[in-house]
């Protein structure tokens, strides 16, 4: 109980120190954090399917990068469009290809499943890579950002780094709050269990093929919202957007951070970026640093920051009691 | 004899060259205790995959109420009535008790396809969770991990997820293995009051247990049906004799 | 489409088919044998490739330089399963694929800091410069059908080695029973680096053989890692006849592909994968 009221308050802490960094930033880290927020959206969606129903994907960058190209694709080059009407239709084509995707990749399970998933994005990303119309390997533009109006009225400007921080921060809590209370419903309960021992849930009456696809659609066309708000603060989506390295670099997050946490995801998109940055200037070795990094994190640190963070409070926790028992 | 309520015919199940389950056919009575005695390796725990669709028969059908069930899955089985408890513990250990029940409980939701209202809020789930919990002893064990409890608890709790799902035909493999005297004695209990309006098909190595609530005995032997008959014709067959009961029960 | 068209195709997609085989083969080992995914195989491949290179700048001899590498590519494999492979034999697949994906970063960065992004071209040996006629029009080089012949040795040496070897039997008997094979006396964990061992050299022996024909450049592992996968999904992870099979069609499909549906060439190879995935989901010799 106590434990996640502590988590809860420390994400609230969190939030609100989100919300203030725009009056303490500059440009340049305004526009970096909002890119950790998008990964962090993206990361969280995966967490869905690995740290929750135990599938591990390794496509799951098809989506992301597919709903860029879609909303590329869609959005004509001089005349701005209505996100009410790209968001819709990005989204559903991206929930459509994850359809698709989940149907075959469900039946295998374990290692096939990664397999699987890893060829499907990478059939997307030859797709693109090699069609010259959608820019092939240089990618496509996004000429206009979609315009946010109610009644006529121009309500937010995504042409503004501000704005757009601030959106996609709502955008972030919204998909924490979304996915926290589909695994709170009794659907949650499900892909959990499946996670644990899927046999036994089967024998209790459940079609965990049913359940499996369900998550790998939600999780998909979330990743397709991260792939969308990408594109449009970004302007631009490039076969690097569904490689596999995006693929990896997502399930890097999601172990760096701690996966079944939802959060964690997040913390490990701001960790790994934040490493990133700073790396930067001493190196250009980047990749090196990185790979060298993930080793060590498999190595020692199989359960992530939030593992990390969870073991420090219990330990301190320990303490605490051990220091209170003298006296009582 | 009255109509069947789950019946085999012909029912056989290979594994390579090896014949697990060869020619079985029974009927199960209704509303009986049913049980399925055997040396190890006669292929009992086979049968019971068969019947709940954990394995697709090599040959032969199965009907339950009337209904070909011969190519069903493990999922439309327990949605058709037919519960299933493991002689290997078969939990989540990562759940508490009451968690491991909602699960059973809940599959019987029309479906769980449901994203928004909290699973707690589903007031008749957590009723016959618990109810399956108490039935079972555990219902002080609620809020402990399955993985905490003791092994002979864990027994219990894999009887309390079937019961959980409201069977109307309980398929129990070896139940009581692994449990204490009193917590056995307790189930046996629990076992004669379901068979008052439920079908069970009890796999037992205890043959004082058996031979205790067992309205009708089959005994296999080698994934054949020996014999099938009230308790005591059973035990006066000369073949049963031979091939099991002269054994002693060092077979369990 | 003629019959010498169709013949250069038919070589060039069998000696294809070949060459993933020996990639897709030291996958599937390491996976069957070991319990392993190994994301890093691809670059093993590409290390073989432009270790070649290097070597055959100093010793001007393809066939020598080979030879080296492939001493070379045994050590590194070794020393790779004890330092790294050798901690994730207890944990999950997530584990295996994240820290083989974070050794490919470190290689691909390795490669670069070396050898830069340039595209390198490997010469082909004097001797097996020439050209036989197909048919009347039609030539073929020597070289695709050595790679093939080679391949097809090497094939058969590992189905020796393991069929018929003390080695092999030991490495048998760790696959099917770790526990007991220890209580016999077998060292796994020395068993185990080499089998690991000849994984990497099995991957770097193809991209070695294979380097004057399709140069050598950066993330040409990538290229060849996820058609092998492709390739051990279709014939069924764990089972190098599976990977036999599922090369020569994904061989085929592919260069066969490039030709009449160029448009869709590189779709095709995935195309195939889901087919043979919705008929049989364990891949067509995997266990279920
Ligand atoms: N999945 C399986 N694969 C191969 N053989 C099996 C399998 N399951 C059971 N068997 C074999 O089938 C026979 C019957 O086993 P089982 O049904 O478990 O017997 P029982 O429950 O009566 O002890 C045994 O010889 C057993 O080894
Ligand atoms: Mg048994």
């Amino acid at each position: 109980m106590s434990e996640s009221r502590t988590v809860a308050s420390l994400l609230l802490a969190a939030v609100a120190g989100l919300a203030l960094f725009p009056f303490a930033s500059d440009e340049f880290y305004l526009e970096l954090f909002t890119h950790f927020m998008v990964l962090g959206i993206f990361a969280m969606s995966l967490d869905l399917l690995i740290g929750y129903t135990g599938l591990v994907s390794f496509g799951h960058a098809a989506f992301f990068g597919l709903a860029g190209y879609l909303l590329a694709i869609i959005t004509p080059e001089s005349e701005a469009m209505s996100l009410w009407v790209s968001l819709p239709v990005c989204l559903a084509g991206v929930a459509l290809a994850a359809l698709v995707i989940g149907w075959f990749s469900v039946r295998t399970s374990g290692i096939y499943f990664i397999m699987i998933t890893l060829a499907f994005a990478q059939m997307t990303f030859y797709y693109f890579n090699e069609n010259v119309a959608l820019g092939g390997s240089d990618g496509m533009f996004i000429f206009t950002k979609p315009t946010v109006g109610i009644g006529g009225f121009e309500i937010i400007d995504l042409g503004d780094p501000t704005t757009v921080y601030y959106a996609v921060l709502a955008s972030l809590v919204a998909c924490y709050l979304l996915l926290s209370m589909v695994l709170r419903a009794p659907f949650g309960r499900v892909i959990k269990a499946i996670r644990v021992n899927e046999h036994r849930t089967r024998a209790l009456g459940y079609d965990t093929r049913r359940y499996k696809l369900a998550a790998f659609v939600i999780a998909g066309t979330m990743a397709g919202f991260a792939g969308y708000l990408e594109a449009v603060s970004t302007g631009i989506v490039s076969p690097g957007h569904l490689s596999w390295h995006q693929s990896g670099l997502v399930l890097i997050l999601v172990i760096l951070g701690g996966m079944g946490t939802l959060y964690g995801p997040v913390l490990g998109a701001f960790a790994l970026g934040l490493l990133h940055d700073q790396v930067q200037d001493v190196t250009v070795h980047w990749q090196l640093v990185q790979g060298i990094f993930v080793i060590l994190v498999v190595l020692f640190l199989p359960h992530g920051i939030a593992g990390l963070v969870a073991r420090l409070a219990r330990r301190g926790a320990a303490l605490a009691e051990r220091a209170r028992e003298p006296e009582s | 004899m009255t109509e069947a309520i789950l019946s085999t015919r012909n029912l056989s199940k290979l594994f390579g060259a090896l014949v697990a389950v060869d020619g079985v056919t029974i009927d199960f009575a209704p509303g009986k205790i049913h049980a399925i005695i055997g040396p190890n390796g006669a292929g009992k725990t086979t049968l019971i995959n068969l019947l709940c669709g954990d394995l697709s028969p090599s040959q032969g059908t199965i009907a339950f109420k009337d209904r070909d069930i011969t190519k069903l899955t493990p999922f439309q089985t327990s949605r058709a009535g037919i519960g299933r408890s493991y002689q290997k513990s078969n939990i989540f250990p990562e759940f508490s008790c009451l968690e491991n029940c909602w699960l059973g409980a809940q599959s019987r939701l029309p479906t769980s396809m449901k994203f928004f209202r909290p699973a707690e809020g589903y007031g008749e789930v957590r009723a016959r969770a618990e109810r399956a919990l108490d039935l079972c002893g555990l219902g002080r064990r609620m809020n402990v991990r399955a993985a905490q409890i003791s092994h002979g608890e864990q027994r219990q709790l894999e009887i309390a997820m079937m019961l959980a799902t409201e069977p109307e035909l309980l398929l129990l493999d070896e139940p009581l293995a692994g449990m204490g005297t009193e917590e056995a004695a307790a189930i046996l209990e629990l076992l004669k009051e379901l068979a008052r309006d439920h079908t069970l098909v009890l796999i037992e190595h205890d043959m004082d247990a058996v031979f205790s609530i067992a309205e009708v005995l089959t005994v296999m032997d080698n994934g054949r049906v020996l014999v099938t008959g009230a308790p005591e014709e059973v035990r006066r067959n000369r073949a049963v004799q031979e091939a099991y009961l002269g054994m002693g029960d060092e077979g369990a | 489409m003629d019959i010498s068209l169709f013949l250069v195709l038919a070589l060039n997609g069998i000696q294809y088919g070949f060459l993933l085989f020996l990639v897709a083969s030291g996958l599937t080992l390491v996976f069957g044998i070991m319990g392993i995914i190994n994301l890093a195989h691809g670059a093993f491949y590409m290390l073989g490739a432009y270790t070649v290179y290097w070597l055959v700048g100093y010793t001007d001899n393809l066939f020598v330089a080979i030879v080296l590498g492939l001493v070379i590519m045994l050590a590194f494999g070794y020393l790779l399963e004890r330092s790294a492979i050798s901690f994730l034999y207890k944990r999950d697949h997530l584990y295996q694929v994240l820290l083989t994906y974070g050794l490919i970063l470190v290689l691909d960065e390795m490669q670069r800091i070396f050898w830069g992004t340039d595209f390198y071209s490997v010469p082909v040996p004097q001797i097996l410069s020439a050209s036989v006629p197909l048919t009347e029009t039609q030539d073929y080089p020597v070289y695709r059908l050595f790679i093939s012949v080679m391949c097809m040795a090497v094939a058969a040496g590992l189905y020796l080695l393991i069929g018929r070897t003390r080695l092999g039997m030991m490495i048998r008997a760790g696959a099917s029973n770790r526990e007991m094979a220890q209580v016999l006396g077998v060292d796994i964990g020395r068993v185990f680096a080499i089998v690991f061992s000849i994984g990497v050299a099995l991957a770097a022996f193809s991209g070695m053989i294979g380097a004057p024909v399709s140069s050598v450049y950066p993330g040409m592992g990538e290229q060849i890692l996820i058609v092998s996968f492709v390739v051990v999904v279709i014939g069924g992870i764990g089972s190098v006849k599976g990977a036999f099979v599922g090369a020569m069609l994904i061989g085929l499909a592919d260069t066969f592909g490039q030709v009449l549906l160029p448009d869709f060439a590189s779709v095709v190879v995935y195309a195939v994968m889901a087919v043979v995935l919705l008929w049989r989901p364990q891949g067509l010799f995997g266990r279920a």
